[in-house]
């Protein structure tokens, strides 16, 4: 069957087997590599990414779903303004060690900060429960997080 | 590298469209709504539809509401948009409390009540709130529609009176002015299925239970529920000591298995004491309400 959607603002257009899960297909259809594929079982949000402006698990949404709906992965984060606040917090708070979760985590970091721009720590805890890290202990990815809400300036760009 | 085994899709168009595609394609169709179980289901190849169904683009389906004396939730309301709802807030705690404790918020984000309801997973948490309350759900198919108590809706793990072209279209409560309610969940770690929930409500009047619910999940209580420590309570005080009878009885309703989530002794303790704590927390919300 053949699929279009709205990736990062630019209209796609593939065909696909209907059975084909949404990460494969930015994966490998649109060739974006960032949003990773991790556990296939819906527990570990290395495949966060956005559909519609919701944080969702790519492993468990067929490409078919996403026809004709818009999706956002990482890499459509930074803009011509910059890298997003979630970016920089990362790297400000040394957010990531090895970096697998990294792209799910900053998806899901955005999410909450759009809907929720000066989260709790327990708020943020309960925004990640849903991933994985296996190195950090995830202290640095809540501050990551944190920074990211204190230094707002241009998530206007990004809204 | 788990992936569903081939299928076909199709979008439908309206929830009568569904049910003739549903009739058009036989027992090898499947409804798709927020795919969180189903398509797991399919990577491990337990389930292999042939054709599936999908209903997301339904806004009959959507949507939380006051109709009379109930509150009705279409079947392709999220778990997100309960967790969320004032309307429900303002009349059962436990819908925010049981939902708080299901799966995270990414799957939150997609996975709907009918979803939930129609895979009866023997540990399914809103199973419980669905029996505590005495909801019931709407089926349709091409003839019309009927209403079942959640209470009977369950055949067995995984099973219900769901038919093979039909689909549960609503889930509703009855509205119990001064009533309290809550939810307790004991689970390994955030996200995972009970070892073992509680959910209840109560109505104190005049110092006296006048109405309850006792919803059990993961502990292979018939039908979600606990009806004996109901009838027990109803007309007695709400007294720690009839609580505690009332959590023991519950206790005895279930029948757990040991697996990996722990021995059934366990479970079944799990299962009077959570039943304590929610009874506590509601009897006493009613009576500050």
């Amino acid at each position: 069957m053949q699929v279009t959607m709205n990736v990062n603002g630019e209209s796609i257009t593939r065909d696909v087997e209907p059975r084909k899960l949404l990460v494969h297909f930015i994966r490998e259809d649109v060739e974006l590599r960032g949003t990773h594929w991790g556990c296939d079982t819906s527990n570990c949000g290395a495949c966060t990414l956005w559909v519609d402006g919701e944080a969702v698990k790519s492993c468990t949404v067929l490409a078919a779903q996403a026809d004709g709906h818009d999706v956002r992965t990482v890499e459509g984060m930074e803009t011509a303004a910059g890298l997003d606040p979630v970016q920089q917090g990362f790297i400000e708070c040394h957010g990531l060690q090895c970096g697998f979760c990294t792209p799910g985590m900053m998806m899901t970091a955005r999410w909450l900060l759009d809907h929720n721009p000066h989260p709790s720590e327990e708020e943020i805890r309960e925004a990640i429960s849903g991933q994985i890290c296996r190195c950090t202990g995830y202290k640095n990815i809540v501050e990551a997080i944190q920074w990211a809400a204190d230094h707002p300036a241009t998530s206007e760009v990004n809204a | 590298m788990q992936t569903p085994a081939p299928t076909d899709y199709v979008r439908a168009t309206s929830v009568a469209n569904a049910i003739a595609l549903l009739e058009e394609h036989g027992e090898e169709a499947r409804i798709l709504a927020g795919g969180h179980s189903l398509l797991p289901m399919m990577k491990l190849r337990i389930a292999r539809p042939e054709m599936l169904i999908d209903i997301n683009d339904l806004d009959e389906l959507r949507g939380i509401r006051v109709e009379g004396d109930e509150l009705v939730l279409g079947a392709m309301v999220t778990h997100r948009e309960v967790l969320e709802s004032p309307i429900l807030s303002e009349h059962y705690a436990i819908f925010r409390e049981a939902e708080k404790v299901i799966a995270d918020p990414l799957v939150r984000n997609r996975g709907t009540v009918g979803g939930s309801m129609c895979q009866a997973d023997p540990s399914e948490d809103l199973s419980a709130v669905g029996s505590a309350l005495h909801g019931t759900v709407v089926i349709r198919n091409s003839s019309g529609t009927r209403t079942v108590p959640l209470r009977e809706f369950h055949e067995g793990p995984y099973e219900t009176k769901v038919g093979p072209a039909e689909m549960l279209t609503e889930v509703r409560f009855p509205i119990r002015p001064g009533s309290g309610s809550a939810y307790e969940k004991v689970e390994r770690r955030v996200g995972d299925w009970a070892v073992c929930s509680a959910g209840v409500f109560v109505t104190v009047k005049d110092g006296v239970v006048a109405d309850c619910g006792i919803g059990l999940t993961a502990v292979s209580a018939e039908h979600f529920c606990a009806p004996a420590a109901e009838a027990f309570l109803i007309g007695k005080a709400p007294s720690e000591e009839n609580l505690r009878a009332a959590a023991k009885m519950a206790g005895d309703a279930s029948d757990p298995s040991s697996d990996q989530r722990g021995p059934a002794d366990y479970k079944k303790h799990l299962a009077e004491e959570l039943t304590f704590r929610a009874l506590t927390r509601a009897a006493s919300a009613s009576q500050g309400a």
